[in-house]
């Protein structure tokens, strides 16, 4: 057995590329999409490089890599890659072998698509997987909302590409915050706090000082922690510093939904996503409130955005005012920023719609 | 004599064209104890409507501080292969290319010692192996570093850096994402694996303005390839797009922003007033053929990214408008060194970078890294009166 190392870095890149790209590295000149899902990629030298983007549950067992592996020795001399979208990439030198493959992943029933004007795999989060502060479950709600939204994925017909993330808590593992449409868990009530768990484990100071809104003071009777609730956002920051201040309900907890975010500075800088929708319910398994709304969004913005238009780039264009009476979501005092710089967002001209 | 299912509720999200996760557990529970009592739990929390696991633990391994994240069931008797069920998060190779042959020792690893699960990848871009038992971190770190895979990072430390797929297969690309990132990666080892900032702090490397490691908007330091001379323009090509139906003039040029595009459709000439582009991409991206990233290449380097934990969202601020990116990157990874230093001292505890910006001032920042402001760094210059002055100016 070899002694044991530490700090000797990842794989080196250079052993995981195919030759094509050893050989064409730097060297790409141009790209086109030959279909939804595949790209050809051409270089100086002539050479040509396809990829068929596949989608994956992100959650997968060793059993699907040895899958995807076989398939990826089949077709692509062993090499294969991930996007930064968890999708999936099968990288092609022989052009004979790319209509095989593509027959080959169909009657395997892997979905192929997520390349120009769609949408892409979305970037998500553990849930009630793997995590101890989730307001909604991840997984199952991308799987309800890809499953409704497939021929979008496996097609290239929407305006602009639209990127879908989800986050199941603030903390936002997925920092979804800048999405097309982002897909958020929230709590709605304020820590239940267990004083015995609280003297036993937590730092008082700290906690008090993780509360963005200065809603904690200490409890000098119990030796533990008070919450002004009229002050809690639910934000969770107390919990995630103290075990003693759950704020997960079955009652409370559900989902939110922004849009508009973007991270490419196509056309326009990159932007925040924007709070429409303040709560929908956990249904699980399949989220049907969710999968409507997002729904709704997304055909709501391919029937009027235009072409190369993001979400956020059209509702720039026609206005908020405009985007609520169009898709018909209702505009509530939630939606109207009171957190600090709120005042930003608030409109200092008579200049606007009906 | 069907059996009933213990778990209908995620049975239902066996069915559709999207890939299914329940899937993926069924086929480990066919192996693993801990797949199946997993699979049990969350059947628990989809009836239930909440989360089934204790808050935190710390486990590790020798010679890290971080990189293993302790999970423990909140049901121990009912999920019993479950009741420690702790997280590697283990370092990708750049851009997330990879051999089958590595693959698959990864996978006979993971077999052995944990649950069979794994997310490729997580949202920061590290493999997430899901789930092995205290017992069996050790013995699965060692397996992991003999077949060369080492640990990402988790805690307050300089989280696993990531790239865009960049000059591997994006003729985009201004910088080599790639390589930066290994030499990033290889260059702090230690901030990376033992934890001793305020906070998390992130590096993401982009090879141009389509940002697609989104490094703007969640990485404290953000590479984003660019150039600082002329698109590289190709008459023909252009011509080409033009026959083939592009309508340059709608799709190309009314949609640059800075109205530096002039398209003449008799002549079928476009003409690009370069030192009024600013470089946003939209032309390149439409007509990739025809119009290509200038030759003086580098990187824009900002800073402050974060989601919003703890008092909100911020997008990264420019710092350094144009810095060449040659190898070994010695002016990187010192503006890189001076910036962690002056967090780490001024720093409360979970306060990212971004944040301690905004609490001590940009002017602060600004000295404390020894840079000179310039107007690319803002978007406009304050509309308020409340400004200091140095003592030593006013004489
Ligand atoms: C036509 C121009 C574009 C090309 C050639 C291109 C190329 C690529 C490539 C090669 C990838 C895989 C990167 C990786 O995983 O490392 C990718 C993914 C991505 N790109 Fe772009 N990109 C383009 C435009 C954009 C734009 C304008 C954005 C703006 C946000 C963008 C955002 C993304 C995102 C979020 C991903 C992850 C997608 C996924 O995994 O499915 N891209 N793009
Ligand atoms: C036990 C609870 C948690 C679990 C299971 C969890 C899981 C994860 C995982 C798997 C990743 C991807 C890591 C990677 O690829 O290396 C991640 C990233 C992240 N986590 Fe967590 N996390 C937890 C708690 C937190 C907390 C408490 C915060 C904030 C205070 C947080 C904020 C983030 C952020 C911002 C990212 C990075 C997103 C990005 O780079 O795009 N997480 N988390
Ligand atoms: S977003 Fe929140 S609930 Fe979801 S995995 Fe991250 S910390 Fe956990
Ligand atoms: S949930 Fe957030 S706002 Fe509420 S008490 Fe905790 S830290 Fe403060
Ligand atoms: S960020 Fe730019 S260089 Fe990198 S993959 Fe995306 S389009 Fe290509
Ligand atoms: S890169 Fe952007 S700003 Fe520059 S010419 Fe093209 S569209 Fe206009």
């Amino acid at each position: 057995m070899m002694a044991a190392r530490t700090d000797f870095g990842p794989p080196d890149y250079k052993e995981m590329l195919p030759p094509v790209i050893v050989k064409n590295y730097g060297q790409w000149k141009y790209h086109e999409q030959v279909k939804p899902g595949v790209l050809k990629h051409v270089a100086e030298s002539g050479d040509e490089l396809y990829t068929v983007r596949v989608g994956s549950g992100r959650l997968v067992s060793t059993d699907w890599i040895r899958d995807v592996c076989q398939i990826a020795d089949q077709f692509c001399d062993g090499h294969l890659r991930f996007t930064s979208r968890h999708n999936l990439e099968f990288l092609i030198s022989d052009k004979k072998q790319v209509e095989p493959l593509i027959a080959h992943l169909k009657a395997q029933g892997y979905p192929i698509g997520g390349t120009g004007h769609a949408i892409s795999n979305p970037v998500h989060t553990q849930g009630w997987i793997h995590c101890h502060t989730p307001a909604t479950d991840a997984s199952g709600i991308v799987k309800s909302v890809m499953d409704d939204l497939f021929e979008y994925f496996a097609d290239s017909k929407l305006p602009a590409y639209c990127r879908i993330s989800l986050a199941c808590c603030l903390n936002m593992c997925g920092a979804v915050h800048c999405s097309d449409i982002a897909i958020l868990g929230i709590h709605r009530k304020p820590p239940k706090i267990n004083h015995e768990v609280v003297r036993a484990k937590c730092e008082i100071p700290n906690v008090i000082a993780a509360c963005p809104t200065g809603a904690i003071r200490p409890d000098p009777k119990e030796k533990s922690l008070t919450v002004n609730e009229e002050k809690c956002m639910y934000c969770g920051n107390c919990y995630t510093m103290c075990p003693g201040m759950p704020l997960a309900d079955p009652v409370g907890d559900g989902v939110s939904i922004w849009v508009g975010g973007k991270i490419s500075s196509a056309r326009t800088p990159p932007k925040f996503s924007r709070l429409v929708i303040p709560y929908l319910p956990n249904n699980p398994p399949r989220w049907p409130e969710v999968t409507s709304a997002v729904r709704n969004i997304v055909e709501t913005w391919a029937a009027h955005a235009h072409k190369h238009e993001r979400m956020g780039e059209w509702i720039d264009r026609i206005g908020w005012e405009r985007f609520f009476s169009l898709t018909g979501i209702p505009f509530t005092m939630q939606l109207i920023d009171d957190y600090t710089l709120a005042s930003e967002t608030y409109r200092s001209t008579p200049a606007f719609k009906w | 004599m069907a059996k009933e299912s213990k778990t209908p509720l995620l049975d239902q999200l066996e069915e559709g064209p999207w890939p299914s996760f329940v899937k993926e557990i069924k086929r480990a529970a066919q192996k693993k104890d801990s797949a199946k009592d997993l699979l049990g739990q969350l059947e628990r929390s989809y009836n239930d409507r909440i989360g089934h696991w204790k808050h935190g633990g710390i486990v590790g391994v020798k010679g890290y501080g971080g990189g293993v994240i302790g999970r423990y069931s909140d049901l121990p008797e009912e999920f019993p292969a479950i009741a420690e069920f702790h997280t590697f998060r283990v370092n990708m190779p750049s851009a997330w290319f990879y051999t089958t042959d590595k693959l698959r020792k990864l996978c006979d690893v993971w077999d052995k010692h944990g649950s069979g699960l794994t997310n490729m990848h997580g949202a920061t871009g590290d493999i997430i192996l899901l789930g092995a038992p205290t017992e069996e971190l050790q013995a699965c770190f060692d397996d992991l570093s003999d077949i060369g895979f080492d640990l990402g990072g988790s805690g307050s430390d300089m989280r696993t850096p990531s790239c865009c797929v960049g000059p591997a297969r994006c003729e985009f690309a201004c910088i080599d994402t790639l390589n930066l990132l290994r030499e990033v990666t290889l260059e702090f080892q230690d901030e990376l694996h033992r934890p001793m900032f305020p906070y998390k702090s992130k590096i993401k490397i982009s090879g141009c303005a389509n940002d697609c490691v989104a490094a703007v908007a969640r990485s404290d330091i953000s590479v984003i390839g660019t150039w600082r001379d002329s698109i590289q323009v190709d008459d023909a090509e252009v011509a080409n797009y033009a026959n083939s139906g592009l309508d340059i003039q709608s799709e190309v040029a009314d949609l640059c922003p800075t109205g530096c595009m002039k398209w003449d459709a008799e002549a079928k000439k476009l003409t690009i007033d370069n030192g009024e582009c600013n470089r946003c991409m939209h032309c390149i991206n439409v007509m990739c053929k025809a119009l290509r990233p200038g030759k003086e290449k580098g990187a824009t380097i900002l800073v402050g990214g974060k989601a919003p934990i703890v008092r909100g969202a911020l997008l990264s601020w420019v710092l350094v408008p144009f810095m060449k990116m040659d190898p070994p990157y010695t002016e990187f990874k010192d503006l890189v060194r001076r910036i962690w230093e002056w967090w780490d001292e001024n720093g409360k505890m979970r306060e990212r970078l971004g944040e301690l910006i905004n609490r001590l001032g940009m002017r602060t920042f600004l000295e404390a890294v020894g840079l000179p402001p310039v107007p690319q760094m803002v978007s406009m210059p304050r509309a308020n009166p409340y400004y200091f002055w140095d003592p030593e100016e006013v004489k």
